[in-house]
């Protein structure tokens, strides 16, 4: 059933009245998401894309039944949105957002921990392209169409890197269960780990691409769940093989601050946990493929 | 963003952290100044500049008397000082601060830091000080003690006394390390910092706590919010490319190689100059353009790069997601035209409206070389500039 999304996942954006909210609700639409509503504060009760509007999501979860909510709100006010999600019952909440403060972060990542585990909100992002189960549903930003629907799930940090592992698989014969960008910010909603137990318990995947990149100990941490959890093999890419010590590469979370987090210890690190590493970012997709040959022969 | 040391105290003492008199000068002889104004017969002259290891790259001297903090100032100012922080250009010295001298029996260090396990505030302090943080964790990793903060309750009083009677404190000292402890924690929280650091926080002969050093650096993405720490920023301590870029929404860091790149996306920026490394070249930059860029925006990208004088070669890789490839291909023949563009340029496009901007690409007229993949751009990067 791929994860987090497929074509009966009722989903609401908030925001979707905005310029850029309205743009990727439109397209997400066009391909085939069940998307129920939008909650947009004070717009209670029009429509937008021959969706209702609403001011709360508690309203919209109460009216559409919405599992799922994307997030398009600015940096000012996303935490908050982030927790409104959380409080109305909604699943699965991914924020695209880029820009979020990291405190605020922290109060989002503490609050959601004060729900019971049955009805605690799963974030995905901020600062990521989202999540699309290809020829099923998406939600996010990215072009829907370069993504062949397949039996490989798809999880990194970054969009554009993401959409470079999908195409070369597609150039293959691959295809992808369910792509999930975890986002680029310091502190993020799930981590690779977190991503990884939902690959693994998922029928319908046989094995996970995880890009990674400088910074952070996430991938350390998806290195021994991945060894110690996993029986489906994972192939992992890290950026930054060039990037320098101390300095932020675009992402906020992307800059090499402590032992262990520079791209060169971080493929050691994976690599003596048994996972493939592609010794190029233009050879995630071949790496993929041998891995799968490898396995089918095995 | 970084702040300035004596910035860094202003505020830290604003919340409560005690620390010696001292005055700002933007001259020698305002230097001097300061220091008969402080009085007493010693003081610390200090270069203030964005990085760390100032004293062993000449930047800090203890002085006897006023005529020697002048004269240790006029070497100071205009300077460009290379610590082993800073690049080979080091950074300008346009203000010194001028300290009273304090009595120091014992240094220790203190820092407080965004944890990215825990993702919560941490403290990490040692009874050890005066080195730069990375060394102590190797030379004397055993005394360095940590500990996180709930960002429900905030900083409990039982955390900062039992980390005071780790580092060793008595008396008196406990309740003063407490009330650093929560000052720090304060000015942390209230600006939006990602991090505070004491280096060294000392004990003075006469047994009180001092914060010698300083440093703080602050969320950028948070300072809509914090218009007071926004006002701090000095542009004399930044890359100027960097600067300019982030003026025109560009992600850019300045690097030694020679093959410029231009990209979507920090994820590909990076994988993109690792395979220009891995073909046997070198980056001369990471430039993200990001989401949407018009053509306009591709050309300013191309004018950040060409800043660069080493740039020998242009690599331009874009996987359109909310980009268009249409949009980029008009901006890098703009750029052409606009710019008079005479070193090669690569450019490989994927992703949304890739046809109708690769029709752009070829029937320009210009020498531009097409690439399809990630690997073949690289190639055909390395090749261009060695032909």
């Amino acid at each position: 059933m791929a994860i987090l999304i497929t074509e009966h996942t009722k989903v609401i954006v908030q925001g979707m009245s905005g310029r850029i909210g309205a743009f990727h609700a439109a397209d997400m639409i066009k391909h085939g998401t069940n998307v129920v509503g939008g909650v947009t504060p004070g717009r209670g009760g029009e429509t937008h894309l021959d969706r209702p509007l609403f001011n709360t999501v508690r309203e919209a979860v109460e009216k559409t039944g919405a599992e799922a909510s994307l997030v398009f709100v600015p940096p000012p006010f996303a935490a908050d949105a982030i927790m409104e999600a959380a409080d109305a019952g909604i699943k699965t909440a991914v924020c695209v957002t880029d820009g979020i403060p990291s405190q605020d972060m922290m109060k989002v990542k503490r609050f959601l921990k004060r729900y019971p585990e049955e009805r605690k909100m799963r974030l995905i992002g901020p600062n990521c392209a989202g999540i699309i189960s290809p020829g099923r549903g998406f939600m996010g930003i990215m072009p829907p169409h370069i993504y062949m629907p397949g039996r490989i799930g798809i999880v990194g940090r970054s969009g554009t890197l993401g959409y470079e592992a999908a195409s070369q698989m597609k150039a293959l014969g691959i295809g992808v269960s369910t792509s999930v960008g975890i986002g680029g910010d310091p502190i993020n909603g799930s981590s690779f780990r977190d991503i990884l137990a939902l690959f693994e318990a998922d029928p319908e995947t046989d094995a996970v691409m995880m890009i990674g990149e400088i910074g952070g100990p996430q991938e350390a941490e998806a290195a021994v769940f991945a060894r110690d959890h996993m029986t489906k093999p994972v192939v992992a890419y890290i950026a930054g093989l060039s990037a320098p010590k101390g300095r932020k590469m675009g992402h906020a979370g992307a800059i090499i601050s402590a032992f262990g987090e520079s791209a060169q210890e971080k493929v050691e690190i994976l690599e003596a946990a048994g996972i493939t590493v592609a010794p190029n970012p233009s050879a995630m997709g071949e790496t993929m493929a041998r891995v799968l040959g490898r396995r089918q022969a095995a | 963003m970084d702040i300035h040391e004596y910035q860094a105290k202003e505020i830290l003492s604003h919340f409560g952290v005690p620390v010696p008199r001292g005055g700002l000068a933007y001259s020698p002889e305002q230097a001097g100044y300061r220091a008969r104004e402080l009085g007493g017969n010693a003081w610390v002259v200090k270069a203030q500049i964005h990085s760390g290891g100032r004293g062993a790259a000449g930047g800090v001297k203890l002085c006897r008397d006023e005529h020697e903090v002048a004269a240790f100032a006029a070497t100071l100012f205009g300077k460009q000082l290379v610590t082993k922080q800073t690049d080979a250009n080091g950074k300008g010295v346009y203000r010194l601060w001028v300290e009273a001298a304090s009595d120091i029996a014992r240094e220790m260090y203190l820092g407080f830091v965004l944890d990215r396990k825990s993702e919560r505030i941490m403290i990490v302090a040692s009874a050890h000080g005066g080195m730069e943080i990375e060394d102590l964790a190797e030379t004397d990793p055993d005394s360095l003690r940590r500990m996180t903060i709930d960002p429900a309750v905030g900083l409990s009083e039982f955390q900062a006394r039992e980390l005071a009677f780790q580092l060793g404190l008595k008396g008196g000292q406990i309740a003063q390390m407490v009330t650093i402890l929560k000052a720090c924690y304060r000015a942390y929280r209230d600006l939006d910092a990602v991090m505070v650091e004491i280096n060294p926080l000392v004990i003075t002969g006469s047994g009180d706590l001092v914060a010698l050093d300083a440093k703080m650096s602050f969320d950028t993405n948070a300072l809509f919010r914090r218009p007071q720490v926004a006002e701090l920023r000095d542009r004399s301590q930044e890359d100027p490319r960097e600067s300019t870029a982030g003026d025109h929404g560009l992600a850019y860091v300045g690097l030694e190689g020679d093959i410029g790149c231009i990209i979507n996306g920090a994820g590909l920026a990076m994988a993109t100059m690792d395979m220009i490394k891995l073909a046997g070249g070198e980056p001369a930059n990471f430039l993200d353009i990001g989401g949407g860029a018009s053509p306009e925006r591709v050309v300013r990208a191309f004018r950040t790069v060409l800043a660069d004088r080493n740039v020998s070669v242009i690599l331009v890789n874009i996987f359109a997601g909310i980009n268009r490839c249409d949009w980029v291909a008009e901006g890098v023949v703009k750029a052409y035209q606009e710019v008079g563009l005479t070193i090669p340029v690569v450019v490989r496009l994927a992703g949304t409206n890739v046809e109708e901007g690769k029709r752009i690409i070829e029937t320009s007229g210009l020498p531009l070389i097409p690439a399809d993949t990630l690997a073949e751009a690289a190639a055909k990067a390395v090749a261009a500039k060695a032909a």
